[in-house]
Parts: structure tokens; C-alpha cells; sequence
């Protein structure tokens, strides 16, 4: 279970971080089955096991695509982030010097969603 | 560089990061509507609208027997309020000293939040927006002493139990409201801690209404969607002054309007009100 490894109590994190806490366990969980997927598919000798592996994994990367989008939803600085480099074009690390950002929120005070 | 044209500033990092902290400081005590309701996005600054799922039938491009629909949208609004700094005031703070005059940046955060609440709380016509308490199904008329607001939240609770809204419920307070409440105590309790006895969603202090409301939190009742969340840019300068703004761009969809009882002052109550618009979306 991902309460399993809070570091803080429960009482003091709060609702909205504890939240947060499971969609990011679960995204881990989610491309840790991707990983063991690829690795099984590529050893797989059968071509129809291969396949049957193969579509599961996929299913997995749909699952943590929809996870990373509930953490967008819910953290404004990840999403900032996420708006400079997802999607990008061009060497990843001068993304963010095309976008001419002085800042690493470009501008925004990330207030996001007040609730929780 | 980007719309905000932050590095055309006179600005330090210090400055910048004195500005941020006290615009952030002052947003998040007087936004109340994103304390309460879904909140979508920030979609960016290019983000201009809110697809609605429906279309309107239109005029064709020419005389023939096409069939042509327009799609309905929310567009989004910019909200911007300048404000300015003095030059001798940002030096100052870069000398380290503690005492900066913030009141600008406190004053054009807290108008925003407000014009942003406004908009969500009793609806902003110009930008298609639909305000919970204008469109409610059903409203409570605040009369009497302060120490009748239980029975009054009670009565709103009731009222939309009956309409088949559930909880968790929360209550947003307008400063008046809020003001009563704390002044004035029943039984020995302040009056505002038999209120908080009845809601099991939060208890908001919110500047930007009017009256009070009484809304169910369950979700996918108010939708909140910001293009770009609240930030800073430049305007320009001059040798004495920073002009500076604070800005955003936002719309709000109501999309269940009976989930919300608005507690409306008499005053109010006798205004004439719009009919409630039919709700497109669940009971």
C-alpha cells in the first residue's frame, strides 16, 4: 500500500499531499511494470506471449499517462514545468532558454487550486 | 522572452522574488472560489476557450442545401490589474532592508482575487460566465438576529438534500457575514462555531461575495478553468517608478446550479434576478 512509505505522520501531511503522494507512488508502480514488461517481451520466445505482454505493458503506459495528468491538475509548479518540456522541440536542455523564461515558472505566481 | 516582458525590468532577483511572495501571500488568503470548487488547467496563456460539447444552428456559408452549426464555447477572460513600484523602494530592498513598501502589489492581488471571485460567485455577463449564487435553484433570505444563521444554514442544507445534492457541503462567507459571525456569540459558543458544527467541507472567508453560499464539494458541480494562473509582468519605467501588472485568464462553467443555496441579504433578495437558467447537467 502507498501509506506504507510516508516519511511524515499522516495527520500532519494533510489530505491533498497525501493525494499527491498516491498518484505518484502509483505512477512508480505503473513504469516499474512498464520496465519489467519491456525486459519480458524482449526474453519471450513465443511471438503470441510477446504480443499478449506487449499489449498489457501498453495498457500500463496509458495508465501512467493518465496518472501524470491528474499531478498536473494538482501541482502548479509540475504543471509549469510540464507546459516547458512535454511536447518540446530541440535539445531538452535549451528548451527552456527558447522560451525565454527568467524565471523557472515564467512569470507564474503557480496558485493553482486552492482546495484541501 | 515571453508575453510578460519580465526581462525588461529594472527588477532584482530579490525584487522579483519580494514581489512574487507578497502577490502569493495575499492571493491565497482572499481567493475563495478555488477553495471550493474543480479547478482545470493552468492551460497556458495560448489557451482561449472552454469547448462546451453543444452547437447552435447557423446561418450557411452560402444558399445551398448545407447544414451548418456553430460550436459553443467559454472564452476565456484576461483579468489584469497594473500596479506600480517606486525605484527607490527596490533599491532599498536590494540594501537588505526589511520594511518594503508592498501595499501596491498587496492592493492589485487582492483586487484581482476578488474580480476573480465575483466572476465565479455572481457571474460576469460580458464573459459568458454563469455565477453560482445569480443562477442557484433555490435561495435563503438572511433576516432577523445573527444568532437565526444556523437555522439558516440548516434551511440551505435542507434545501439541497431535497434537491438530491450531497455532500461534503462547505460555506463561503462574504466579510459582512463573516464580521457577524465572529462578533456575536450564542450560548456562550461564538455563533460562527455552531455554523462550522453544521458543514463538513470547509469554511471560507470570501471578500469577493455577497451574502453567503452553502455548496456541495462532492465535485463536477463548478468548474474553475485558468489559461494562464495569476502572474506578474512589466509594463515600463522610468527614473522614479516600476509599472508592473498582475494578471490571469480564466472562465468559469456552472454546470450544476442547483448545488449551491446562496444566503442573500433582504436588499438583495428584492433585486430583480434573472430566471435561474436550465441546468444542462446532473440533478
Amino acid at each position: 500500500m502507498a501509506g506504507e512509505t510516508l516519511h511524515e505522520e499522516r495527520d500532519v501531511i494533510g489530505p491533498e499531499v497525501l493525494d499527491r503522494h498516491r498518484a505518484m507512488s502509483t505512477i512508480m508502480e505503473e513504469l516499474e511494470a512498464i520496465d519489467w514488461y519491456d525486459q519480458r517481451i524482449k526474453a519471450a520466445t513465443n511471438p503470441e506471449l510477446q504480443a499478449v505482454l506487449a499489449h498489457n505493458r501498453n495498457e500500463e503506459k496509458e495508465h501512467a499517462s493518465m496518472l501524470l495528468e491528474w499531478l498536473r491538475r494538482n501541482d502548479a509548479e509540475f504543471a509549469s514545468h510540464l507546459r516547458t518540456y512535454v511536447f518540446s522541440q530541440g535539445p531538452i536542455r535549451e528548451v527552456k532558454t527558447a522560451a525565454g523564461g527568467v524565471a523557472t515558472t515564467g512569470g507564474s505566481l503557480s496558485i493553482g487550486s486552492l482546495k484541501g | 522572452m515571453d508575453h510578460l516582458f519580465r526581462e525588461l525590468a529594472p527588477i532584482s532577483e530579490a525584487g522579483w522574488q519580494e514581489i512574487e511572495k507578497e502577490a502569493k501571500r495575499t492571493l491565497k488568503t482572499t481567493l475563495a472560489a478555488r477553495k471550493l470548487v474543480d479547478f482545470v488547467g493552468p492551460l497556458g496563456w495560448q489557451a482561449s476557450a472552454v469547448g462546451l460539447g453543444r452547437s447552435k444552428v447557423a446561418e450557411p456559408p452560402s444558399r445551398s442545401s448545407v447544414e451548418t452549426q456553430l460550436r459553443e464555447v467559454l472564452p476565456l477572460v484576461e483579468l489584469r490589474v497594473p500596479f506600480e513600484l517606486r525605484r527607490a523602494e527596490l533599491n532599498a530592498l536590494d540594501r537588505g532592508a526589511k520594511d518594503f513598501d508592498n501595499d501596491a502589489i498587496i492592493d492589485a492581488a487582492r483586487e484581482i482575487a476578488i474580480a476573480e471571485d465575483q466572476a465565479v460567485f455572481h457571474g460576469y455577463p460580458a464573459g459568458g460566465i454563469r455565477g453560482i449564487c445569480e443562477h442557484a435553484a433555490a435561495s435563503v433570505t438572511i433576516g432577523g438576529a445573527t444568532a437565526d444563521y444556523p437555522s439558516l444554514v440548516t434551511n440551505a442544507l435542507n434545501r439541497l438534500r431535497e434537491a438530491g445534492v450531497g455532500g461534503p457541503f462547505a460555506i463561503a462567507l462574504s466579510e459582512r457575514c463573516y464580521t457577524e459571525l465572529t462578533g456575536s456569540t450564542e450560548e456562550g459558543y461564538p455563533v460562527l462555531q455552531h455554523v462550522r458544527r453544521l458543514i463538513d467541507g470547509p469554511l471560507v472567508w470570501a471578500p469577493g461575495l455577497d451574502g453567503a453560499v452553502v455548496l456541495s464539494m462532492r465535485g463536477e458541480d463548478f468548474e474553475l478553468t485558468v489559461g494562464q494562473d495569476f502572474s506578474i509582468g512589466y509594463l515600463d519605467h522610468d527614473a522614479e517608478l516600476v509599472r508592473l501588472y498582475i494578471e490571469e485568464s480564466f472562465t468559469f462553467w456552472l454546470l450544476s446550479p442547483q448545488a449551491a443555496v446562496p444566503l442573500v441579504f433582504p436588499e438583495a433578495a428584492a433585486q430583480d434576478r434573472s430566471p435561474p437558467h436550465q441546468s444542462n447537467h446532473r440533478a
